[in-house]
């Protein structure tokens, strides 16, 4: 089978591949460019873990081709912090509020709760819980992850953090 | 989990699409949002030779109004239906369906033309066409047909579809204001498919329904019209006898799986109680 040219934007930086058809975006990601954040954990879906934004999107990156992701713009975990180390609202979010565990989950959390707050900057609790729920965490019972994206709205609305009464 | 490989195609127009798979032949597929596909291919269930993609057909995107229809490009997104205003405005059961589907990452890749075209009697949106008496637009190799939702699907992944067609259009006739409508599904998470799922609309005059459609999802082969309960309800004051009469005759069309769903009973039931919901919620929403 003939390979396929793509060229595409990963976190600010362009790159050419010729991939095989079949090379799923997740593979291209980790393994041709060495981009290890974005987790494979369920490969059929459901977990949420290989999650990465293209274009605007949260996708699945192991249910997409690296051909399907011809000239798109893509940012994984490794883009999400500030060129110079700061972390962003929702790293932070997730350190101060313990939202993960063994972390096999939190780069798709973060990066799917990014597009989230993108579009919806003050959501509701139940709105975070709809916006995350295509990301699978078998830690935390989602608490301390809700908190945390409630942490990181506030501060990037430049309000104090108000933890809800339990 | 890694697919067969195949050889990738990436057309620009519907033509280009229709003469790529005549070309191919059988064992080349047409690929949407790949959200059916790609995890059939992964489990090597599915191992086509060519797949043809759609997305850069700009053609086949977006939503629109033609007269007494709206019309929508097969390839456009579930995220795009649940943003949409026109569907919002006029067509809002479209949305509210888009909103159990899967959930945001799928949405925002899976297509409505996928859902409706690849027979899965899991899917949502095939009982909501057929509720919604929509026409499916196939674009082939001898040109483009029509075929209505309702004659569409003939078992399960079984479709009107020939080999080398191509869904192109959704076309939905506007229903008139002040119609009720409901999408009720019952699922065991999200992202899950329904364990029985009803989609109702109607209208009202005075108290007394004046039209009323049903479609059943997931407790059958195909997606189901519930004719005669339509027929019981159809002149009704939504009487609780009359209700519980035609939910009886909407169950006896059902023929679930008994799987990890549930039993064929409990899903017949359940199918029962999801057309209970629909009824009232669709009642009162509508006007008149």
């Amino acid at each position: 089978m003939s390979k396929v040219h793509i060229e595409l934007t990963v976190n600010g930086k362009t790159h050419e591949a010729l991939v095989e058809p079949r090379t799923l975006l997740i593979h291209y990601l980790r393994e041709d460019l060495g981009l290890t954040g974005a987790h494979i954990g369920c490969e059929t879906g459901h977990c949420g873990a290989c999650t990465v934004d293209i274009d605007g999107m949260s996708v699945k990156s192991c249910t997409m081709f690296a051909a399907q992701a011809n000239g798109a713009d893509i940012l994984t975990i490794e883009g999400v912090a500030a060129p110079d180390g700061t972390l962003h609202a929702l790293q932070e979010g997730f350190r101060e509020m313990h939202g993960l565990q063994c972390g096999y989950c939190t780069p798709g959390m973060i990066v799917r709760a990014h597009r989230l707050l993108q579009e919806n900057p003050r959501p509701t609790e139940a709105e975070i819980r709809a916006g995350i729920s295509g990301n699978l965490c078998r830690c935390t019972g989602y608490q301390n992850i809700v908190k945390s994206i409630q942490y990181a709205a506030a501060k990037l609305a430049g309000e104090p953090f108000k933890e809800a009464a339990e | 989990m890694i697919p067969a490989n195949f050889a990738y195609h990436s057309p620009s127009t519907v033509q280009e699409a229709v003469a790529l798979l005549a070309e191919l032949g059988d064992e080349a597929r047409a690929l949407a949002g790949g959200h059916s596909l790609i995890p059939m291919m992964k489990l090597r269930l599915s191992a086509p030779e060519a797949l043809v993609d759609l997305s850069r057909i700009a053609a086949l995107k977006g939503v629109r109004e033609e007269g007494a229809e709206i019309v929508i490009g097969a390839m456009t997104t579930q995220h795009q239906l649940l943003q949409d205003p026109i569907l919002a405005a006029k067509l809002p059961l479209i949305p509210e369906t888009s909103a159990v589907i899967a959930d945001p990452q799928i949405r925002y890749r899976g297509t409505l033309g996928g859902n409706v075209a690849n027979g899965d009697p899991g899917n949502d949106m095939p009982a909501v066409m057929m509720t919604l008496d929509a026409t499916y637009v196939l674009a082939g190799p001898n040109g483009e047909r029509s075929v209505q939702a309702r004659e569409f699907y003939q078992g399960a992944y079984f479709t009107a579809a020939e080999d080398g067609e191509i869904l192109t259009t959704v076309r939905v006739p506007t229903p008139p204001a002040g119609a009720g409508f409901a999408y009720e599904k019952l699922k065991r998470k999200v992202g899950d498919y329904a364990t029985a799922a009803a989609a109702v609309q109607l209208t009202m005059s005075a108290g007394t329904v004046a039209t009323i459609t049903i479609g059943l999802t997931n407790v059958s082969e195909t997606p189901l019209l519930a004719e005669d309960a339509m027929a019981i309800l159809a002149g009704s004051r939504l009487e609780p006898e009359i209700v519980d009469r035609a939910v009886k005759a909407a169950e006896a069309i059902t023929n679930p799986a008994s799987d990890g769903r549930g039993p064929a009973e409990y899903r017949t039931a359940m199918a029962g109680v999801m057309l209970r919901r629909a009824l009232a919620r669709a009642a009162a929403r509508a006007q008149g």
